[in-house]
């Protein structure tokens, strides 16, 4: 009897803390909860905003140490929407992206550095249009838990600013200076594996 | 023989006006496609050149299905007599590729514009809606059909002109004269 209760209590602590230790998520592809978004400037005069519809990613996340948190995201870069096929045709174009020569833009992280109140710095290279070139992520923890279908989810949120000049892109020469910035606006939510 | 309607002795006067029409249309359409893609944001042809490439292109459409109307109903001069077979069959070929392939280029050009639900403008007087959309990287793989096609269709259209030069100069017969005039009959 005492085995018993000796070895329940054993297996109960085990489980709690496999919860708080770091588990290795699978980014939500299926449910769509992960969005890779981006915005850059049309003319200098308004925001012109677009998005990857197919990518797909996982992240590990350490709920006691953060910094050992990590993430990898491979997008298909054909899977560009601006929700106008003579543009989305033009920027997949050898003009913009090439996406014929560079069928995928990677991320990997390096880094994840906590500024606290569950933000951080996630450093990690961008693979882009064939070049490699470490980045900045501004990161917020959103949230983690849960869900009613037997599954835990983690999500994060992130935003980087590029010049796809830096990658090879000719953006500032093909639709003028304004436009030299790009914003990215990352969210994934993920499943524990 | 009326000026509307061939018959096995002649190309009729409105025939041979669209043959020559379409023939200035097609290869028109190819340079001015060549040379619009590569305009940038800045030059002022930005957006003109392929408002100009999709009104014509449309317009040259809606001409090449009469065209192909008439040839189907309306009987025309066939095969001269010193044709031989070879040339005879050489010449449906070919002939048949270059309708066909202005067809798919219309398809492809109009898939383009089309592919994620826009209409397509026709001189700024009415638009056409978008019928297929929904599949992905649709005008990228429409893009590269009409390209190649185009390029197709101009390789073909040399080669009909020369064949036709063959048949004026080394020949002698009346195969390109009945295209512009009513020829030796």
């Amino acid at each position: 009897m005492k085995k018993l209760i000796a070895g329940a209590m054993a297996a109960s602590i085990l489980s709690l803390a496999a919860q708080v230790q770091a588990a290795d998520y699978a980014i939500d592809k299926k449910g769509a909860h992960a969005f890779v978004q981006f915005r850059v400037k049309h003319l200098g005069y308004s925001w012109l905003y677009g998005r990857f519809n197919d990518f797909d990613g996982e992240f590990t996340y350490d709920e006691k140490d953060p910094s050992k948190n990590k993430v990898k995201v491979e997008v298909k870069t054909e899977s560009l929407d601006s929700n106008h096929a003579e543009r989305d045709k033009h920027l997949r174009s050898a003009d913009f992206l090439d996406t014929k020569k560079f069928p995928t833009a990677t991320f990997v992280s390096t880094g994840y550095k906590p500024t606290g109140d569950n933000k951080a710095e996630l450093t990690g290279n961008l693979t882009l249009h064939g070049v490699t070139k470490p980045i900045t992520i501004a990161v917020e923890h959103i949230g983690a838990g849960k869900d009613p279908w037997g599954g835990y989810r983690a999500g994060f949120e992130g935003r980087a600013t590029i010049k796809p000049d830096d990658f090879g892109i000719p953006i500032s020469k093909k639709l003028g200076p304004a436009s030299e910035e790009v914003e990215l606006f990352l969210t994934v939510e993920g499943v524990r594996k | 023989m009326s000026f509307w309607r061939s018959d096995e002795r002649a190309y009729s006067g409105l025939a041979k006006l669209l043959h020559w029409l379409s023939a200035l249309t097609v290869v028109g359409l190819f340079f001015l496609g060549l040379w619009m893609v590569e305009l940038t944001y800045y030059d002022e042809w930005y957006r003109k050149g392929p408002d100009l490439h999709r009104s014509i292109g449309l317009s040259l459409a809606l001409v090449t299905l009469l065209r192909i109307l008439y040839r189907l109903t309306v009987s025309y001069p066939g095969p001269l007599a010193s044709h031989p077979p070879l040339v005879v069959w050489g010449a449906r070929v070919v002939h048949l590729m270059l309708y066909g392939l202005l067809l798919v280029l219309f398809v492809s050009g109009y898939l383009i514009t089309t592919a994620k639900g826009d209409p397509i403008g026709f001189f700024g007087l009415f638009e056409i809606p978008s019928l297929i959309s929904g599949i992905p990287n649709l005008e990228d793989r429409a893009g590269e059909v009409h390209e190649i096609a185009a390029f197709t269709l101009m390789g073909l259209a040399v080669l009909h002109a020369l064949a036709a030069l063959k048949h004026h100069v080394l020949d002698r017969d009346d195969t390109l004269r009945r295209m512009i005039t009513r020829g030796k009959s």
